[in-house]
């Protein structure tokens, strides 16, 4: 343990002074937080100016929101949108950590003398990866715990339990770690084939593609996002960890390092 | 300390080390020299555990390669060709994550030893990408020092330090060497191994040839002394040939050089016939091959 505590803290020491690491969880939550809140607010008080916003929701909606007025509704759906948005903040931040640690290292030719010391690959990997998951996760849990606490403040009652819903909270509490393991497991992988943190930051960031994909699909109607399909996300995010990472582990050998990365 | 046994490795379909056979003994310091791309830094990962041998077995202070690599790792010390240090940190705080990774007992003062013998002391606060090449090179060697190790790997120790901060380290290796570790150094700098080392090998893909400084240049070249004369040297060389115990003559100018086993014995004699026969002596020396003569040799043959 102390041996991944301390690889850990390096991590965070040496890579919490890059100002592009350090705007990407700094400011990045910030921005996430600040798009919902800002819709929220101009159309706080739209709800006179729709003229059928009394009425029940179009048919679009589905099961979204029953029992919801169309204005109410069309703000469930807002939100859910911005909601699925969170999902992307613990993929971008550990691509974007670990990209800048394995690459640095590997720039920094850094790699062979820790390889050197009595660390296992599974202490090394583990350290490495909590470093990158644990800001990433902690930013996501505390961006997602502001946005609704003043959401509470902006919408009604109603509306605010569709916002912390059960399914949100899987998505954002379980389903949201594992999107950052399994960018990280693309990130090492990534980052053993290029030696720029940036190229590595970006082609890890491929991993956030189906959510985007997820994002456009709600917004143009083709997917409605609901209890399943976040569980069947959780459960496909899942598997993909497992294997990503055991693949990622397999490029993370002393021999496969030294004599393979470029 | 260290024995291996048609040791191999082979990367795809490239040979880089081929059935190095070797023993190194406690205590010793062991210069691995060769050419780049030889296999040195191949040979050094396989001994330390970085990497695994494709044929042949090596043990490293009673360890097997591939049976106890941690035991290994935990025993040993390497400095890595290029120091590999964690720039944006603080020499202290390189120094305290090593530490701990190889699980030094008293970390602090295992670090404060090491940064004050190096002379870092005053600047361990400030990062490691603001110390010059030899400062970080340096602190590189405290890091291979940490946990302290009875053999010692140096990959081109003062490969690309300026002359005072590679003398410093070669003096800090001669210091290890009075503490009787056991050192193996690979290098380029043949003066360096002349000086520092007990024994080297010449390597080259495989084994050229293993054995101290000296006995390479006797073995080579059996000892020759010159003879520096007044005229023409030519005119002496047959003189010299029929002496019994001359091996070799060569005349080149003004100079005499003469191949035999006891210079101390047979000089007096040589001196007095090349007297008789008219030449003017103007010096006498023994000649001495440098290790680069060797090297070179050994190396193109």
């Amino acid at each position: 343990m102390e041996k991944i505590k301390t690889i850990i803290l390096k991590e965070w020491a040496e890579v919490f002074k890059n100002k592009m690491v350090l705007f990407t969880v700094a400011f990045l939550p910030l921005i996430f937080i600040a798009m919902p809140l800002v819709t929220l607010a101009a159309t706080a008080n739209m709800g006179g100016e729709i003229s059928s916003a009394d009425s029940p929701p179009d048919e679009f909606f589905g099961d979204l929101c029953v029992d919801l007025s169309e204005y109410d509704c069309t703000q469930v759906y807002m939100l859910n949108i911005y909601t699925l948005m969170f999902m992307m903040l613990p993929v971008i931040i550990p691509a974007s950590i670990a990209s800048y640690s394995i690459v640095g290292e590997k720039t920094a030719r850094s790699l062979e003398p820790l390889l050197a010391t009595p660390i296992t690959i599974a202490e090394l990997v583990t350290g490495k990866a909590l470093a990158a998951i644990i800001p990433a996760v902690a930013a996501t849990w505390l961006a997602f715990g502001i946005y609704v606490a003043a959401a509470w403040f902006m919408v009604t009652e109603r509306i605010f339990a569709y916002l912390v819903a059960p399914m949100w909270l899987t998505a954002v509490f379980i389903v949201g770690p594992l999107l950052a393991l399994m960018a990280v497991a693309a990130a090492i992988m990534i980052s053993s084939r290029v030696s720029d943190p940036r190229v590595a930051e970006q082609l890890s960031a491929i991993v956030v593609l189906p959510l985007v994909m997820l994002l456009i699909g709600q917004s143009v109607g083709f997917i409605l996002i609901d209890q399943r399909v976040i569980l069947w996300m959780g459960v496909i995010v899942a598997a993909l960890d497992v294997g990503l990472m055991y693949l990622a582990v397999k490029v993370f050998q002393r021999e496969t390092i030294l004599t393979r990365w470029k | 300390m260290i024995k291996t046994e048609n040791l191999t490795k082979k990367f795809d379909e490239t040979l880089a080390v081929d059935r190095l056979t070797l023993e190194i003994d406690e205590g010793e310091v062991f210069g691995f020299l060769g050419p780049n791309g030889a296999g040195k830094t191949t040979t050094v990962r396989m001994l330390t555990s970085l990497i695994a041998p494709s044929a042949g077995t090596a043990t490293v202070m009673g360890y097997q390669i591939g049976a106890d690599d941690q035991q290994i790792r935990r025993n040993v010390g390497i400095l890595t060709e290029t120091p590999g240090m964690y720039d944006r940190l603080s020499a202290w705080r390189n120094l305290t994550i090593y530490a701990t990774l190889y699980e030094v007992e008293n970390v602090e003062q295992q670090v404060e030893k090491y940064l004050k013998m190096l002379g870092l002391w005053e600047r361990r606060h400030d990062a490691a990408g603001t110390f010059s090449k030899g400062m970080r090179q340096k602190l590189a060697i405290a890091r291979t020092l940490l946990h302290e190790p009875k053999i010692i790997f140096l990959d081109e120790p003062t490969a690309g330090l300026d002359p005072e901060a590679a003398k410093l380290v070669r003096d800090f290796i001669a210091e290890l060497k009075g503490e009787g570790r056991t050192i193996f150094i690979c290098t380029h700098n043949l003066d360096e191994a002349d000086r520092l080392c007990d024994r080297v090998a010449v390597f080259k893909t495989r084994l050229r040839v293993v054995d101290s400084p000296q006995a390479l240049r006797k073995q080579l070249y059996g000892r020759q002394v010159v003879f520096h004369l007044a005229e023409a040297a030519e005119g002496y060389a047959s003189m010299a040939e029929n002496l019994p115990f001359i091996k070799r003559v060569q005349a080149v100018g003004n100079k005499l050089v003469l191949s035999l086993e006891e210079p101390e014995q047979h000089n007096p004699d040589i001196i007095r016939q090349l007297v008789r026969a008219g030449a003017n002596i103007q010096f006498v020396g023994e000649l001495r091959h440098s290790l680069e003569d060797i090297y070179l040799q050994l190396v193109n043959d």
